[in-house]
């Protein structure tokens, strides 16, 4: 009996003592291995008469229990701190960089003009776009500017080299054209789905899209955007219009009750023909909207001229309705305060990180226009 | 087109200042683009009288003067020669700002002298070039009195005439449209005519009606020229012109006064007794009064005497019958010249004058007459001599056609409530004439100065314009129905995807010219003659660009001259195959300069391949198959690094895309920093999504078994493509078989020369039960078998 509890007690002592995984091994073999000390106490049950067996059996298998039980508690204790030690030697500087995320953005020309389209559309206004690229009728004739008439010398017109056919095409001043693809059944079909936007009267849409005059200083440029907005029905009139651009204004500079001014102009493809301003503060150096007690030219429009929807096949006495132009990159310097219009088209990476949109800022009428 | 409140008091009585004429004239159409105003402007400044003028102690060309002025007696220090007791000039007090000098007058010692402000010269206050002492006034003026007033400075309003408006070209229009706005009453500016002495020894000649339609003229004798007197001068310099001499200046006011410009030739320098109006001949030339002499065209119109062209018709007179001090007698011409050709002549001979801008813009074809007698009259007046008979031949041609007009037209198109009897009023006030009752087919006739006119819709506008557009309701757009899918058509919905899943990705959008250099045009398969600009801004934006590539690139070289080589940009926007219609297309395009700075776990910058990921998930948002594009890697053009660029495509006439590495020689040549890579998407090449008209999403069938993966390694041909070894070895089994992706690629010892290993993982989904083995098996054989086949790939022992 004193040699199991001897036994026991010195296995379970060295168990105790192991340092390590590979001395614990060596305990367990030397206990419990094939030929370890408590497998011959084991295997020296079977030569037992069953009395001695039966007090022994017990005794020797209580000892095997132990030592396994000890030696896995033993393991579990040596794993857990070769893992502590394992982690505690894998410490990471935190505080270095990660690696660099591009962070992208959207253009504010872009971004003003998803803001526009959201305004439009809740009034119903859908999107019709025409070609960069335009004829003399589009951009001019069909729009009630007279052949060789001033206003077209005012337009600062691109012209591309004549064609075989003499026929001389244009980069479009305006977005007008699209006014004529839009309202004149009898266009030719031009073989680009896209620029086909005919539609039958009524018709309420906006078309925005690249413009080009032959211009640059700070507020010019040879190339902009606009976005043009014609509606035609039985019975609008000016007072739609001025509803309309007053509803735009407000909602688009996010400012209640800013104070707009319409008052006369000329165009030729509008009669009559209106501009509008919206009060503003030019004290500062920067123009504020909606402040001060000065006034901002800022778009045009008017009732279609009766020319025009004449030219488009239909009854001006039957049709009737208005149009607009908006300038989408000076709206958005004006909202978002860019000083010099050139810098819109200059890529400066530095100026579309500042001045550009996050990917998620798209406008809509939950979260509001910007 | 400026314009003085004391010229405008000739033409309207009214009691309004100039803020009031300013907001009248902004309500009514005519755009005020500035007002210079000397009284605000020169608000500090009043007139003063020195007492006493002495030596200055310590200064030789200094004096020391009493004043009085608006503020009291000052001492005040003056270096001007003509400061002395007795004279009326012009005081500052110190805190102005001297224009002239650009300071502003602190109170400080001149050489121990404090001088309490300053006694001021024309040049300080800008009403001259230059001066030489300060100002000297007429002793009369009271003390204190306003300097502007003082000095006979009067606010000049300059404002944009439209071109539909030549009549604003002269005050008088101007005040008949203010006077309609109720600004004040418009004086009868009717001229009664002058009877004529005797027969003009000159004689007009009209060579044809494509030359010069009407022209009238008569002849002045025994006149003496000279500087016009003190009101002309005054009423020209004003708004900014030089008096010359009477004749001319009477000719400069009413070419302001009426819109109607005239031109005066000595008559003793008219040679065969006639002025013709004709075409030009070649190899004519005309010395012009300018000191030039310009190349007549069969174009232009030229004034002829017997001695041949003498003048530009309507655009400019010629030097040798022009009128100098000593004309003594002068033949009036008050014509009419065609608009187009006017316009035509000025720009072909770059001449911009006051006659050739009215033309051009189309002067009253009534005004002849009347313009002479306004001419005659005036030149009698200041000149004295007299007058022949009038000539007046020819007539200029009128649209002014009788309008159908109901008054009801003004609340229907413009949505003004106005009184029939106030619509009335008004179309009277601007000169139109009611002809019979409108209502059963009555007319409105123009006056002859409105060719603008020529429609109902006209009308509205002059009637809504005078009453203000103030007046007109804002009144909402009746409810119109909206489309149920949204108003964007898939393509454009499409461009707002690309837009916002770019800047998602970490690129920068950009917008670049539509317009490149016709040699980077070339650069990227474009520069057809079609596409180049006729009248380019500049020599580098002359060509419509083909690509959007170069814009970008060029966009990623400046960055880099900059110090920020590092840029990731995008832009959506039309690129152009030809000048239709059809020819345009809409690019999605990216570069991906990855010129970051180094980092410190040695990971390495973006790849090509990093770009083609991007593009891909790109391709998908916009719903693109992205599963059965082909990859091309042949036949790529010539802007991309041979070998590191390819085309997506279905088919080989449906190019989606293209992307690559730009050819180093590109980049040089567009001066951008080598790599970048790119891509181009072609949005209207992207299949669209077949309209659904439910919306439901298919059932979601989730198997319960798990997948299972297999490896295995090829052996193929060194220049065979990864992307066929993975579209044969997915092709043997379309059910089971759920991916297939390279983990390994190598060459090198155990792989035979000119041949590579690629390795694959196989994923396999059991669909309905577990597979055997033996299952397994066949399917791999199955895989080796296909991969064998397409490609020739073996397995690596």
């Amino acid at each position: 009996m004193t040699d199991l509890a001897a036994l026991e007690a010195d296995l379970l002592a060295r168990i105790a003592a192991a340092p390590a995984a590979a001395a614990l091994e060596a305990v367990r073999l030397e206990a419990l291995g094939k030929s370890g000390v408590v497998s011959a106490l084991l295997k020296s049950l079977g030569a037992m008469s069953p009395d001695e067996r039966r007090v022994q059996g017990p005794q020797i298998n209580g000892l095997r229990d132990r030592i396994a039980a000890a030696i896995a508690e033993r393991r579990s204790v040596l794993e857990d701190a070769e893992l502590d030690a394992r982690l505690a030697a894998g410490r990471l500087d935190l505080s270095l960089p990660a690696p660099p995320r591009r962070k992208g953005a959207v253009h504010p020309t872009m971004q003003v003009m998803d803001e526009m389209i959201a305004i439009f559309a809740e009034m119903g206004f859908a999107l019709a776009e025409g070609p960069d690229i335009e004829d003399d009728f589009h951009n001019f004739t069909a729009l009630n500017f007279p052949p060789r008439h001033p206003a077209r010398e005012m337009h600062d017109t691109f012209f591309l080299q004549p064609g075989p056919d003499g026929e001389q095409k244009l980069l479009r001043t305006h977005t007008s054209p699209i006014q004529i693809r839009v309202m004149r059944k009898g266009n030719a079909e031009v073989g680009a789905p896209q620029f086909e936007p005919y539609r039958a009267p009524p018709i309420r849409i906006i078309g925005p899209g690249r413009v080009y005059r032959c211009d640059s200083d700070a507020t010019h440029t040879p190339m902009f955007h606009q976005m043009e907005g014609l509606v035609i029905d039985r019975d609008i009139h000016m007072g739609h219009l001025k509803w309309t651009l007053d509803q735009f204004i407000a909602r688009f500079f996010e400012l209640e009750g800013v104070v707009t001014r319409f008052r006369p102009h000329h165009f030729p493809f509008t009669e009559p023909s209106a501009e509008m301003d919206v009060q503003c503060d030019r004290s500062a150096g920067q123009i504020r909207i909606g402040e001060g007690d000065d006034w901002l030219e800022i778009l045009g429009g008017g009732m279609v001229h009766p020319n025009i929807i004449r030219n488009c096949g239909l009854d001006p006495d039957q049709w009737q309705g208005f149009a607009f132009g908006l300038g989408v990159d000076r709206l958005a310097a004006l909202k978002y305060g860019m000083p010099d219009l050139r810098d819109m088209f200059a890529s400066d990476t530095r100026w579309l990180a500042h001045y550009g949109f996050s990917a998620f800022a798209a406008p809509n009428p939950a979260t509001g226009l910007s | 087109m400026k314009f003085t409140l004391s010229w405008l008091s000739e033409h309207l009585e009214t009691e309004a200042g100039v803020a009031e004429v300013v907001e009248a004239m902004t309500m009514a159409g005519l755009e005020v683009e500035h007002v210079d105003d000397p009284a605000a402007r020169l608000a500090a400044f009043s007139v003063a009288r020195i007492v006493e003028a002495v030596q200055h102690p310590n200064a030789d060309r200094l004096r020391v003067c009493q004043v009085d002025t608006v503020d009291g007696r000052k001492e005040i220090v003056c270096g001007a020669p003509n400061a002395r007791a007795g004279l009326t000039t012009i005081y500052a007090p110190i805190g102005t700002h001297i224009p002239g000098s650009g300071i502003t007058l602190e109170p400080r010692a001149v050489r121990g002298v404090v001088s309490n402000g300053m006694l001021c010269s024309a040049a300080e206050l800008e009403t001259a070039e230059e001066s030489d002492g300060i100002l000297e006034l007429d002793p009369a003026l009271t003390v204190g009195a306003a300097a502007a007033e003082a000095l006979g400075l009067e606010a000049v309003i300059d404002f944009e005439v439209t071109p539909n408006r030549p009549d604003w070209l002269g005050v008088v229009g101007i005040a008949r449209d203010l006077a309609a706005a109720g600004l004040g009453r418009l004086k009868d500016p009717a001229i009664p005519p002058l009877p004529g002495a005797f027969a003009s020894p000159i004689e007009i000649r009209l060579g044809g009606p494509e030359a010069c339609p009407a022209f009238a003229g008569r002849l002045i004798r025994g006149l003496k020229n000279g500087p016009s007197p003190a009101w002309l001068q005054q009423r020209l310099k004003a708004i900014g012109l030089r008096p010359i001499n009477a004749l001319v200046d009477v000719t400069n006011l009413i070419t302001y006064d009426r819109a109607r410009p005239l031109h005066v030739y000595d008559a003793a320098k008219v040679a065969g007794g006639f002025i013709e109006a004709r075409l030009g001949r070649e190899g004519e030339e005309v010395a012009a009064l300018d000191g030039k002499t310009y190349r007549v065209t069969p174009d232009m119109c030229v004034i002829a005497d017997g001695s041949g062209a003498i003048g530009l018709g309507g655009v400019m007179g010629g030097a040798a019958t022009g009128c100098s001090e000593a004309t003594t007698e002068v033949f009036v011409e008050s014509a009419w010249f065609d608009p187009i050709r006017t316009a035509q002549t000025g720009r072909e001979t770059g001449i911009v004058s006051d006659a050739q801008y009215r033309f051009a813009r189309g002067v009253d074809p009534a005004s002849q007459v009347p313009g002479l007698e306004l001419a005659t009259r005036l030149i009698l007046e200041l000149c004295g001599g007299e007058a022949s008979h009038v000539l007046d031949v020819g007539q200029a041609p009128s649209k002014a056609a009788p309008i159908r007009f109901d008054p009801a037209y003004v609340r229907r198109l413009a949505g003004l409530d106005i009184s029939e009897a106030r619509t009335w009023k008004i179309l009277a006030d601007l000169g139109f004439t009611r002809h019979g009752d409108t209502r059963e087919g009555g007319t409105v006739i123009p006056p002859s100065w409105r060719q603008d006119v020529d429609g109902k819709a006209d009308l509205v506008e002059e009637v809504a314009r005078i009453a203000g557009y103030d007046a007109l309701p804002a009144e909402p757009l009746p409810e119109a129905p909206r489309p149920a899918g949204g108003v964007l058509t898939p393509r454009q919905a499409r461009m707002r995807v690309g837009r916002r899943a770019l800047a998602a990705a970490g690129f920068q959008e950009t917008i670049t010219w539509s317009f490149t250099s016709h040699a980077a045009a070339i650069l990227f398969g474009g520069g057809q003659e079609s596409l180049v600009l006729a009248n380019p801004i500049s020599a580098d934006l002359d060509c419509m660009r083909p690509s959007i590539l170069p814009g970008l690139i060029d966009a990623v070289g400046r960055n880099a001259r900059r110090g920020f080589p590092d840029c990731a940009l995008f832009e959506i926007g039309p690129v152009f195959a030809g000048d239709n219609p059809a020819d345009q297309r809409t690019a999605i395009a990216a570069v991906l300069a990855p010129h970051g700075p180094r980092r410190w776990d040695g990971a390495p910058p973006e790849t090509l391949f990093d770009l083609k990921a991007g593009l891909l998930a790109l391709l998908d948002e916009l719903g693109a198959p992205v599963a059965n594009l082909q990859l091309v890697q042949e036949g790529t053009p010539a802007w991309w690094r041979p070998g590191r660029a390819a085309r997506l495509q279905l088919g080989a006439k449906a190019q989606i895309a293209a992307f690559g590495e730009v050819h180093p020689r590109v980049l040089k040549a567009l001066d951008a920093p080598d790599p970048i890579y790119a891509f181009e998407i072609w949005l209207e090449a992207i299949p669209e999504p077949k309209k659904k008209a439910v919306k439901t999403k298919p059932a979601l069938v989730l198997s319960p078994l798990m997948p299972l993966t297999r490896d295995f390694a090829f052996v193929v041909a060194r220049d065979a493509p990864a992307g066929d070894l993975v579209r044969a070895v997915q092709s043997a089994d379309r059910v089971l078989i759920t991916g297939v992706r390279v983990f390994d690629v190598y060459e090198g010892p155990g792989v035979s020369d000119g041949s590579k290993s690629v390795a694959v993982e196989v994923t396999i989904q059991p669909k309905d039960k577990t597979l055997t083995d033996a299952e397994i098996d066949a399917l791999s054989a199955r895989i080796v078998a296909a991969a064998a086949k397409a490609t020739g790939a073996k397995l690596r022992a």
